[in-house]
């Protein structure tokens, strides 16, 4: 099936280096204008994914298309439609912010590229410094300037490689806020990050762990396929309180929120047996919905218990 | 497929970010300007394969007129700077052993005596050859020297012994560099190790460096093909060996004034050839080197061998076989005939395009390795 509304589909994508298998059988099908948030642990291969989608890395099985071109032999129709931010900055650090994006608007051979040009730095704000070298922007301006070097030939689809780590969080609201205009528009994005504020804000997400596709839908079905039932408590102590509630039957999960633990369970009626004694010594129990967090950090240990 | 094959523009705007980053890197461009004139320095002036004004000491055994006149002969040669005048052969021997002269002349007893009698009398030159290099000229030199300065004496009744004179007759027949003046040599001979030292190293470097900073990352998710890149790359490097060209050239005219005999524009047609050669190399290097210091590293080896195996520094002929064999494959060996062909003996295409076509052959094997290991992909 070669569904037009697809921006990304793709089955049995793998990749090893020097026989270890980093990208594992991964399928993922996106749909033309989503926001699909990608997420996982350090090193569980989301960065090799993306390359691979946009034809840097050659897949070792695996087939789909990508914007309805064939990922394996039409990477060259592929690049001109993506954009791809790399996670590390990528851009010439010795060229101005203007020099960039003129360059790159010239090797997609944009129509219009000064026009172009110009507009973009508008957009980011950056008109009057467009002469400052590249190397001297702040972490965070950086990140942008990849951005918007990205978006100047107008691709349908584009991959983001953590593109708001490091940016304050109104330079990230600003980020979303135009992210969500652009999918308006019809572009596609599939974005990586460890935040779970981003993952909540994409119509649909995958997670990944050990290079494995773990999860993947709305916000709601990953929490509700997880079966994951959570309790928030507070009071006294929460520490020692922690290391008790670890030992017990039905507990599998800790985790300290600030002034909360959330502790969660698969179980919920051996959960519940564990935490409601607590309540009559000066602790306030309470269920609470289990988050995207709960959840992500339950499949990422069960994961290290698959793969030893 | 034609939509996907070289596209000028392409090409146009890796050229310009070439020049762009050029221009900002103040200190390699400094290095491709400086390295150069500093060489020209060092071979033109410093370093000299032909020294002169060698301390010398005499030691003249014998009283009569013929031996002061050989004595102020030698003084007032540039070969020998007399510093002594010897007493005994005593003296003679610590002399050399300490180092003090290289050259001592020796002048027998007999002299003068025998030089009119038309005996040939033996003169004898002893020679520090623990550097045979420094020596070899002036050991030539004597012996003209005695026939000169002996000539001035031998005048009339005497005349007919001027064709006796001179411990040895030794003829030196110095073609096209009759002074047998180094720089001659050597200065054209520096346009290609300039040539080769930078074209090989900038290239290596240009290209590792997108990898190392990691922007390689971002240009291969565009659509620039490798041919672009390459081609786009080499450009501005093309011009770059140019300039110095142009630099060592006006040296050599005005400040070595070392002759022009042949066609500049065949000079500069077949140093397209050798530019490309050694950016040739460079691309093959930076295909292979995971960094820059790694690319550096290669350049240099392919440097040592092209500087001491062309013919640049020692006399190609006077190498063993399988060095000479070796020096062969080098485009500056060829490169180092065709310059010295052209600038000092005058040689149109005809003479020369035999040192072409091995440069052009190298050029298009490497190349083809280069944009064979070209890797489209990070894997
Ligand atoms: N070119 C490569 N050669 C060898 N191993 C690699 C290469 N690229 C990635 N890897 C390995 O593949 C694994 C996955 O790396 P990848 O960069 O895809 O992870 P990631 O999910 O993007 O991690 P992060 O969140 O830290 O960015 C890591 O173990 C990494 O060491
Ligand atoms: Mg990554």
């Amino acid at each position: 099936m070669n569904d037009a509304s697809l921006a990304i589909d793709v089955r049995g994508m793998t990749k090893s280096f020097a026989g270890h298998v980093v990208v594992d059988s991964i399928a993922m099908r996106v749909r033309r204008g989503e926001i699909y948030g990608f997420l996982g642990p350090n090193g569980s291969g989301k960065t090799t994914f993306l390359r691979l989608l946009c034809g840097l890395l050659r897949p070792d099985a695996g087939e789909g298309t990508c914007l309805g071109f064939d990922v394996r032999r039409q990477s060259d129709e592929i690049k001109r439609k993506v954009g791809y931010m790399t996670q590390r900055f990528s851009f010439y650090e010795d060229l101005s912010i203007e020099e960039n994006l003129d360059f790159i608007a010239r090797i997609f051979e944009v129509p219009g590229r000064a026009r172009a040009v110009r507009e973009s730095l508008v957009r980011l704000g950056l008109e009057n410094r467009r002469r400052q070298l590249a190397g001297e922007l702040s972490g965070g301006w950086k990140q942008r300037l990849a951005l918007a070097a990205c978006l100047i030939h107008r691709p349908e689809l584009l991959l983001l490689d953590e593109p708001t780590a490091g940016v304050d969080p109104k330079a990230r609201r600003d980020f979303w806020e135009e992210l969500h205009e652009l999918a308006a528009r019809g572009m596609t994005v599939l974005i990586t990050t460890h935040y779970m504020d981003e993952a909540e804000r994409c119509h649909r997400l995958a997670y990944l762990a050990y290079g494995r596709l773990l999860a993947h839908g709305t916000v709601e079905e990953v929490v509700g396929g997880a079966g994951l039932a959570t309790w928030a408590i507070a009071g006294p102590d929460l520490f020692g309180l922690a290391q008790t509630l670890r030992r017990r039957d039905g507990v599998e999960q800790v985790v300290p929120f600030g002034n909360t633990l959330h502790v969660s369970g698969s179980n919920p009626a051996a959960l519940a047996r564990a935490v409601e004694p607590l309540a009559g010594r000066g602790y306030r129990c309470e269920r609470v919905e289990s988050g995207l967090e709960d959840v992500f950090i339950r499949l990422m240990s069960a994961s290290e218990d698959n793969f030893p | 497929m034609s939509r996907y094959r070289f596209r000028f523009r392409r090409f146009w705007a890796i050229v310009a970010k070439e020049f762009i980053q050029m221009r900002r890197d103040r200190l390699t461009f400094g290095m491709m300007v400086g390295i150069p004139l500093l060489q020209l320095t060092l071979f033109g002036y410093a370093i000299n394969a032909d020294p002169k004004h060698l301390p010398t000491a005499v030691f003249c055994a014998d009283p009569g007129t013929f031996g002061r006149t050989l004595t102020v002969g030698l003084r007032n040669s540039d070969y020998f700077d007399v510093r002594r005048e010897a007493a005994s052969e005593a003296e003679v021997e610590r002399l050399l052993r300490l180092g003090e002269v290289q050259f001592v002349v020796h002048i027998p007893v007999d002299f003068t005596r025998r030089v009119l009698r038309g005996e040939r009398p033996a003169l004898l030159l002893q020679a520090d050859a623990t550097d045979p290099a420094a020596t070899g000229n002036a050991i030539a030199a004597v012996n003209q020297l005695a026939d000169r300065a002996l000539d001035r004496d031998l005048k009339g009744p005497l005349y007919p012994l001027r064709a006796h004179v001179g411990p040895v007759k030794l003829q030196i027949h110095r073609h096209y560099n009759p002074e047998g003046i180094t720089q001659y040599n050597i200065v054209p001979g520096l346009m290609g190790v300039v040539l080769t030292m930078t074209m090989v190293i900038i290239t290596a470097l240009a290209i590792t460096r997108e990898r190392e900073r990691g922007t390689m990352e971002n240009l291969l998710a565009t659509p620039v093909r490798p041919g672009e890149v390459m081609i786009g790359k080499l450009v501005p490097y093309i011009m770059v060996g140019y300039l110095q060209t142009l630099l060592i050239l006006l040296a050599a005219r005005f400040l070595f004034r070392v002759p022009m005999r042949g066609s500049l524009p065949l000079l500069l047609a077949f140093m397209l050839l050798f530019i490309a050669a050694n950016l040739a190399v460079g691309i093959t290097f930076s295909t292979l080197a995971r960094n820059q210091l790694q690319a550096m590293q290669m350049s240099f080896f392919f440097f040592l061998p092209s500087i001491l195996l062309s013919g640049f520094m020692f006399p190609f002929r006077g190498m063993p076989g399988w060095a000479q064999g070796l020096g062969e494959v080098l485009p500056l060996t060829h490169f180092l005939r065709l310059v010295r062909g052209i600038l000092l003996k005058g040689n149109g295409f005809l003479e020369v395009w035999h040192h072409a076509w091995p440069i052009a052959l190298f050029t298009f094997l490497l190349l083809g390795i280069g944009i064979r290991r070209y890797r489209r992909t990070l894997d």
